[in-house]
């Protein structure tokens, strides 16, 4: 049993680093194109989120509608954080990384303030909180104008006029506008970096004796509670982890980007890493990592599809979903295709 | 599913190898980038068919500098990452100047990667000031907010159409709020108090203008200054007549638009007026030409969005002879040879006689017009 | 004076989240999904009603007719399609990303049939607005008619589920799928009959939500379609009663935020009520606490 699961950690790791190479192989040769070479952050970024979220969906068994509020915090921190270090830290590794931290910490102050209350709840009503938390940190940010000049910070939560700021000062977040000219830190190797700490601080806390018990929660919560395992404490902590990983990933989409709007945070974005989640297996890390990669560079290989591209991807989701999960299609694949999908039926659930 | 997974891989692994083969049958590539899909799509949309005409006409009457041109729209669903990727597989395609992107904040963020390029942005529409503030290398079709609010804000002082405004916009929107900050600004130097409160809308509730219409109606406002597009407009009105609310309705180019609306009642937008640089039924034949095209084809009046990329791609087109740089040259060359021509070069367009700053920004004269028994009429 | 006014505006954007939250919460109740198409239907029906009126030429009544038609045989078509072959599956998250899909694609099928451009829905309302207190309260004709069809539709909708055979098919499925097939109902056949009636009650929303409303876009149903499910949430999904005072409320909450509290955090306020009515009260206002055995 533990060499098996081991091992499959293993193959999870050698994925991500067998990956890393031949994209610098393909880098050095010059082989990749500018397309591929601008999704490699994006693709880190989509797969931290989704080994984020599959630890509460998946491992916790609680569904969370507001993931994108999370790596929203994150991405603010921390491109916050940059914007201000600009010029005391020049070292953009440095600076990159205390950003991530940065990140990291304050998405893991909201999930645990945003957990204690959610987590009293259950199934979709829980999820309609996440839901609804997303939204309101979506909402609040946006109206946020923060600038700095000589005599230190303004802040004002209705308007750039009512700050008081020197002419020569600098706008650092402009309300809905957002934080634009964030210093671009993120690399694929960062990316890659941050990937690979995704999935060993999910695997471990899974296969540890904290993940047995967050497991038997979501499989009996009543089993679970009446052997004396602490429900609300287990429960914080997948939320918590989960939303500093997101928060993390929030970091380096932030430094990605030269523009950042709280906008893009929202019930979609949300609802994207679900369906990374979902079609990658519920609880499965490796699936995630791989539905992820698979469904964000998707819609960019549809492109030549021009008009017909966002109605070709729609439907591509609604067949992958039935042919994944619908009990007719398992039956009809195990029968004729046995050979090929045994495994995976079994991993799926 | 590792099927699946196995045959995707294959296929996204064959596409990585894929790699650039531009400039093999010497033709201007110009890429396009805006929202096609998506919530924004109307303004994308716009601006990709209004392009393509541009281009097919320039072809027809035989090219620039001998070459042919080659437009490339690419959808970006009004997301900066979407934007950036859009960038990219033009990138790949070989483009060698770029007619966007449509809309501000995607813009935001291509433009930072353009000008880490080198290659030639023209933004038909996206008006703040950021969007071309990266680089030397970009340049505007449209206003920009802060000219569009200043220039709102004196005419409206100038003219002393009211002593109480109350502004609507919607904050989640650069352009609109962009727009909103510079009246302010400006209204502080003119006769007329800003009234109402913060009257702000967002993309997450813009069905329901009632509050800011009852507000604006309570404090007395005379006028209304209404910063955003035409589709929230149409409800504004509708609601506003209902609640018996008949202000002077005062808007930007993104009015423009409003009289189009498939099944909008324009008898609501009488009296609405507007500083815009393009009204579809002007009288002049290149607005007749165009906007007789655009209906053949799209069976649409065209709007602000397509005037713009419209004259965008004539303004291209004008750098291109200006500057006589072959279709052979690689994108940087190109992108010097324009930059200097630009602001050399004068271009008549359906939005008016437009000449470029060096940095990047566009003068031409807003027009005031009136809408008047369901048309534009000048002021 | 002006408080009514608000209040009334408020009350007639809610009792469009409350029509719309109807269909939600039926659809919930008895098949425990959360169908994100909803608010895709109600877009749907916007679109077969205004290409009735405008290219047609047909009377509103019989638009709204062919409306409800087009919307009832979608979504029994969608639910045989996209979400019957799931409801077996392992997770019941699988059925609610199938319904993110099918959302995807009516959003882009009508993007590419109608073209993303805004049209103006005319009004099918032919009520005058009632003026009150020398022209200074205003009821908008519209708002009387949504406010009247949805407490119609609320009662219709109660009777049918507690006087009539499928009605109580409903109720039995929704309590227990296993138990109600063993009893005899047809479960496939009665779930079908609940998204007909939802996507059905989806097009008169539609309807009204663009007549109060009329602004026309492929993505006209999703925002309000995610409101009128926090409405649902909030009177207790499943309980239609509570949908439609969860519906109401939500909308004079947001009317009367926007105008004295911040018209930019009105959806945040929105959102803050939501939560503190579920922390007090996990099942929203009218849910039923159902006791978890072992």
């Amino acid at each position: 049993m533990k060499d098996k699961t081991l091992k499959s950690n293993l193959i999870t790791y050698g994925m991500v680093i067998a990956a890393y190479i031949v994209v610098q192989i393909l880098l050095t040769t010059g082989n990749l194109s500018s397309l591929f070479k601008g999704l490699l952050v994006p693709l880190c970024v989509y797969a931290v989120l989704a080994v984020s979220l599959n630890l509460v969906v998946g491992i916790s068994g609680e569904l969370s509608l507001g993931h994108a509020g999370f790596m929203c915090v994150g991405a603010f921190a921390s491109a916050f954080f940059s914007k201000c270090m600009q010029n005391i830290i020049t070292i953009s590794g440095l600076r990159f990384f205390l950003a991530i931290l940065v990140g990291a910490a304050v998405a893991a102050v909201f999930g645990v303030l945003i957990g204690i209350p959610v987590l009293r709840l259950r199934g979709d009503y829980l999820a309609i909180v996440t839901l609804a938390f997303g939204e309101i940190i979506k909402n609040v940010i946006n109206i946020f104008y923060i600038g700095i000049d000589s005599n230190g910070f303004h802040m004002s939560i209705t308007d750039q006029f009512s700050m008081g700021m020197e002419p020569t000062g600098t706008m650092i977040i402009t309300g809905p506008q957002g934080i634009t000219g964030t210093p671009k830190d993120s690399t694929f190797t960062a990316g890659i970096i941050l990937v690979l700490i995704t999935l060993f601080i999910v695997l471990n806390l899974i296969n540890s004796r904290d993940g047995r018990a967050i497991k038997s929660i979501r499989d009996n919560r009543i089993a679970a509670e009446s052997i004396g395992i602490n429900i609300t404490k287990y429960k914080l902590m997948a939320f918590t982890v989960s939303a500093a990983l997101a928060g993390a990933a929030g970091a380096l989409y932030a430094h990605n980007l030269a523009a950042l709007q709280a906008s893009k945070f929202n019930f979609n974005t949300s609802i994207l890493v679900l369906v990374f989640v979902v079609l990658g297996g519920i609880g499965n890390i490796r699936g995630s990592v791989i539905a992820a990669v698979i469904l964000t560079a998707l819609p960019e290989m549809l492109r030549f599809l021009s008009d017909y591209r966002m109605l070709i991807y729609a439907i591509v989701l609604i067949v992958m979903m039935l042919f994944n999960w619908a009990p007719k299609a398992l039956e009809w694949r195990e029968r004729y295709l046995g050979r090929f999908f045994k495994k995976t039926v079994k991993e799926g659930k | 599913m590792k099927k699946f997974v196995k045959a995707a891989s294959a296929v996204l692994a064959a596409s990585m190898v894929l790699s650039t083969t531009a400039f093999a049958d010497a033709t201007y590539k110009i890429g396009g980038i805006g929202p096609v899909t998506g919530p924004a799509s109307a303004y994308g949309t716009a601006v990709m068919n209004a392009a393509q005409i541009a281009v097919d006409e320039i072809n027809e009457a035989g090219g620039v500098n001998g070459y042919q041109l080659e437009f490339n729209p690419q959808d970006d669903e009004h997301d900066a990452e979407k934007s950036v990727n859009a960038y990219n597989t033009l990138k790949d395609w070989g483009m060698q100047m770029l007619l966007g992107t449509v809309t501000t904040n995607p813009c935001i963020a291509v433009s930072a990667e353009a000008a880490a390029d080198n290659l030639f942005l023209l933004t038909p529409s996206a008006s703040s000031e950021q969007a071309i503030s990266a680089g030397d290398n970009e340049f505007q079709v449209c206003f920009t907010d802060p000219a569009q609010g200043t220039a709102s804000a004196q005419y409206i002082g100038e003219h002393e159409l009211a002593s109480k405004v109350a502004v609507i916009y919607n904050s989640s929107d650069a352009y609109s709020a962009g727009i909103y900050a510079t009246f302010r600004a400006e209204a502080e130097n003119q006769p007329f108090e800003i009234v109402g409160g913060d009257l702000a809308f967002t993309d997450d509730s813009k069905t329901d203008f009632s509050a800011q219409i009852q507000a604006a109606k309570d404090a007395g406002a005379e006028l209304v200054f209404m910063p955003f597009y035409y589709n929230e407009a149409s409800i504004v009105f509708t609601q506003a007549a209902s609640m018996d609310y008949s202000p002077i309705w005062f808007g930007v180019d993104g009015m423009d638009g409003i009289l189009t609306v498939e099944g909008f009642d324009t008898s609501l937008a009488e009296g609405v007026m507007l500083l815009t640089p393009f009204s579809a039924d002007a009288e002049d034949d290149l607005t007749k030409n165009f906007v007789a095209k655009y209906q053949e084809q799209f069976g649409e009046v065209p709007n602000q969005f397509a005037a713009d990329a419209y004259d965008g791609i004539y303004a291209l087109k004008a750098g291109l002879e200006k500057s006589g740089v072959s279709a052979e040259a690689d994108f940087t060359e190109i992108s010097d040879a324009l930059k200097a021509a630009f602001t050399e070069i004068e271009v008549e367009g359906l939005t008016g006689v437009m000449t470029w700053t060096a940095d990047g920004h566009v003068s031409k004269t807003p027009k005031a017009v009136v809408i008047e028994n369901g048309a534009y009429k000048g002021l | 004076m002006s408080f009514l006014s608000y209040l009334i505006n408020g009350i007639s954007l809610g009792s469009v989240y409350a029509i719309i939250a109807l269909g939600y919460t039926m659809v919930y109740g008895i098949a425990k999904m959360l169908n994100f198409a909803h608010g895709d239907v109600i877009m749907v029906g916007g679109y077969v009603a205004f290409t009735m009126m405008m290219n047609v030429g047909a009377n509103p009544v019989v638009a709204v007719l062919v409306s409800i038609v087009v919307c009832t045989v979608l979504g029994i078509v969608i639910e045989a399609v996209a979400y019957r072959p799931l409801r077996e599956a392992a997770s019941p998250l699988a059925v609610l990303i199938t319904a993110i899909g099918v959302s995807y694609l009516l959003q882009n099928v009508v993007l590419l049939i109608f073209s993303s451009n805004p049209k103006s829905f005319p009004s099918v309302v032919g009520v005058p607005d009632l003026k009150l207190a020398g022209g200074s309260l205003i009821i908008t004709g519209k708002a009387i008619v949504t406010i009247l069809s949805c407490i119609v539709i609320m009662i219709v909708l109660t009777t049918f589920i507690n006087k009539t055979k499928p009605g109580q098919a409903m109720l039995a499925v929704s309590e227990d799928k296993g138990a109600a097939r063993l009893m005899g109902i047809n479960v496939n056949g009665t779930i079908a009959l609940t998204f007909a009636i939802g996507s059905g009650l989806a097009a008169v929303a539609g309807v009204l939500l663009c007549s109060a409303y009329p602004s026309l876009t492929p993505y006209t149903g999703a925002m309000p379609g995610i409101k009128a499910f926090v409405a649902a949430v909030f009177g207790g999904i499943g309980s239609i009663p509570g949908a439609m005072v969860g519906g109401i409320l939500l909308g004079v909450i947001e009317i009367l935020a926007k105008a004295y509290i911040s018209s930019q955090l009105a959806d945040a306020i929105v959102f803050a009520v939501l939560i503190i009515v579920l922390l007090v009260k996990p099942t929203g206002l009218f849910g039923k606490q159902i006791q978890e055995k072992v």
